[in-house]
């Protein structure tokens, strides 16, 4: 089964990313991967462990540069530009780590108001406006003054959220959002991130492992093998097209980069 | 074989070049706006302002042992009114920023080394990038910048409180001449030799946060990464302050 990739449609790609090819020491990691996230959808990317999606996000938020291959954001193409160009397209984003990477030396409030105190020219009153309003959107109103040690992982998960969404970004990123909750926090995780993508109109891009569960979530999904895109495109397009790599790994009998071939199940 | 000792080498010079962008940038990021005043002054307080009673004390004890073994051997020669010229040389030229940064490193080196380590380990490092934040910016220039100010400072402090310590020792308990004591001072200590501890002390400063911040920012992201960059911090910044203080007294004198 080919990649079906969606350009047109809906709403214009805010992400397009064409033959991304990433190397670290001898692995191949990324090996030509191509994507198509559009506006104000939430795309999830799926895949067997050492297939190459973190490194993919990590390409998504610029942590890392590519080997060969363009990553277009919202228009501009990263691979091209300068640091100054790549900084004012990382205004665009919201990041949620896997971990929440909180600031463990400060408090909620000071976490969440953390990138307009230090990226904006706003007064401290419409600082602490806007915080107690996003804050209420995560569900963590009154929690300005806890530490992230003196959290929940849930909760610290809601915190940095907060905190991604703090500058009302375009674009979300999600690294394994529900990775290490139990089944009530992933589904309110979930809940949230759908609510928020809708109340704030995002783009919203998620790497997760939590399949078939987050697919109830997403709007499409895009499935990675061995370092290229195996599949992708609206969740309902992708379940149907009985992909077998895809198939496999969702009945639990997938192989990684890493690992021999399955058996084909019957 | 040839190959893997050429690996190793390249990896070596990489590795070593990628310490000296480092140490450029954040050095060029003092300079760059936005400046970050306040990171500054916290940095300031945990490195200067809470190793104050640790370098007074250390400072007092090693004028003490000066004081001690100096009338010992100057007694020898009959030349106890040389003390105080001797205590207060040793500790401003030598013993003053070398014991004071080596001090410093232990406290606040190996700290700062942990912190950046478990920030990097935590993806904190990579959440600044994200937002934006020159992550060297806003960690690294503010603590090489309270290093330059600190480590000249407390130097001082060291010197002051050693030379009293010296004296506390050398006359009121041994019984060296007190007059010349400080006499001694005053004739044979000049501007250069001050000079020459402060220069240190400032190379001193730069060189251990430099050390300290680039092996907490390079922590690798493990349980044992945080260990390892924060004794390696603390063991290659002693080193190179050493071996340093030969080249520096070498240039200086």
């Amino acid at each position: 089964m080919e990649s079906t990739i969606n350009n047109t449609g809906a709403g214009d790609a805010a992400i397009v990313v064409r033959n991304l090819r990433r190397r670290f020491g001898r692995q191949q990691v990324l090996n030509g991967v191509d994507l198509a996230c559009p506006r104000g959808e939430i795309t999830t990317i799926a895949g067997p462990s050492g297939c190459g999606k973190t490194v993919l996000l990590k390409h998504l938020n610029m942590l890392l540069r590519p080997d060969a291959g363009s990553i277009v954001i919202d228009g501009v193409d990263v691979t091209a530009i300068g640091e100054r160009g790549r900084d004012e397209v990382r205004e665009k984003f919201g990041m949620l780590f896997q971990a929440g990477a909180l600031f463990d030396s400060m408090t909620v409030f000071q976490n969440v108001a953390f990138p307009l105190v230090e990226l904006t020219a706003l007064g401290r009153g419409e600082i602490a406006d806007r915080v107690a309003e996003t804050l209420k959107a995560v569900g963590l109103q009154g929690m300005e003054n806890k530490f992230p040690s003196e959290m929940s992982g849930g909760m610290q998960k809601r915190a940095a959220l907060a905190r991604a969404l703090i500058r009302r970004p375009k674009i979300l990123m999600l690294d394994e959002p529900t990775t290490g909750l139990d089944p009530t926090r992933t589904h309110q995780i979930h809940e949230l991130v759908r609510a928020t993508q809708r109340q704030f109109d995002l783009t919203a891009v998620m790497v997760s492992h939590d399949v078939p569960a987050v697919f109830e979530y997403s709007d499409r999904i895009a499935f990675m093998h061995g370092g290229k895109m195996e599949i992708n495109g609206p969740v309902e397009q992708v379940m149907a097209a009985h992909n077998e790599k895809f198939e496999l790994f969702l009945a639990g009998k997938a192989s990684g980069i890493d690992g021999p071939p399955a058996a084909v199940a019957s | 074989m040839i190959e893997r000792l050429g690996a190793v080498v390249i990896d070596r010079v990489a590795a070593l070049g990628d310490f000296v962008v480092f140490l450029a940038q954040a050095l060029f990021c003092v300079v760059r706006p936005p400046y970050k005043f306040r990171l500054t002054i916290r940095q300031l307080r945990s490195i200067g302002a809470e190793s104050f009673f640790l370098v007074a004390l250390i400072g007092l004890f090693t004028g003490m042992v000066l004081g001690l073994q100096g009338y010992n051997t100057l007694r020898r020669f009959g030349s106890e009114g040389a003390l105080g010229t001797v205590v207060a040389l040793v500790l401003v030229r030598e013993l003053g920023p070398v014991l004071t940064a080596l001090m410093i490193t232990a406290r606040a080196g190996s700290a700062m080394a942990a912190e950046l380590g478990s920030m990097q380990s935590t993806e904190q490092i990579d959440a600044l990038s994200v937002m934006a934040i020159n992550p060297i910016q806003y960690l690294v220039s503010p603590r090489v910048l309270a290093g330059v100010i600190s480590f000249p400072l407390l130097t001082g402090l060291f010197d002051i409180i050693g030379i009293w310590g010296g004296w506390a020792v050398g006359v009121g308990l041994m019984g060296a001449p007190g007059g010349p004591f400080f006499n001694g001072i005053r004739q044979n200590m000049g501007g250069h030799d001050i000079a020459t501890g402060i220069y240190k002390a400032l190379v001193f400063g730069v060189v251990v946060m430099w050390v300290c911040c680039y092996k907490g920012y390079n922590a690798e992201r493990m349980a044992t990464g945080v260990s390892r960059a924060t004794t390696n911090a603390v063991v290659l910044s002693s080193v190179l302050i050493l071996m340093s203080d030969y080249f520096l007294t070498s240039i200086l004198l």
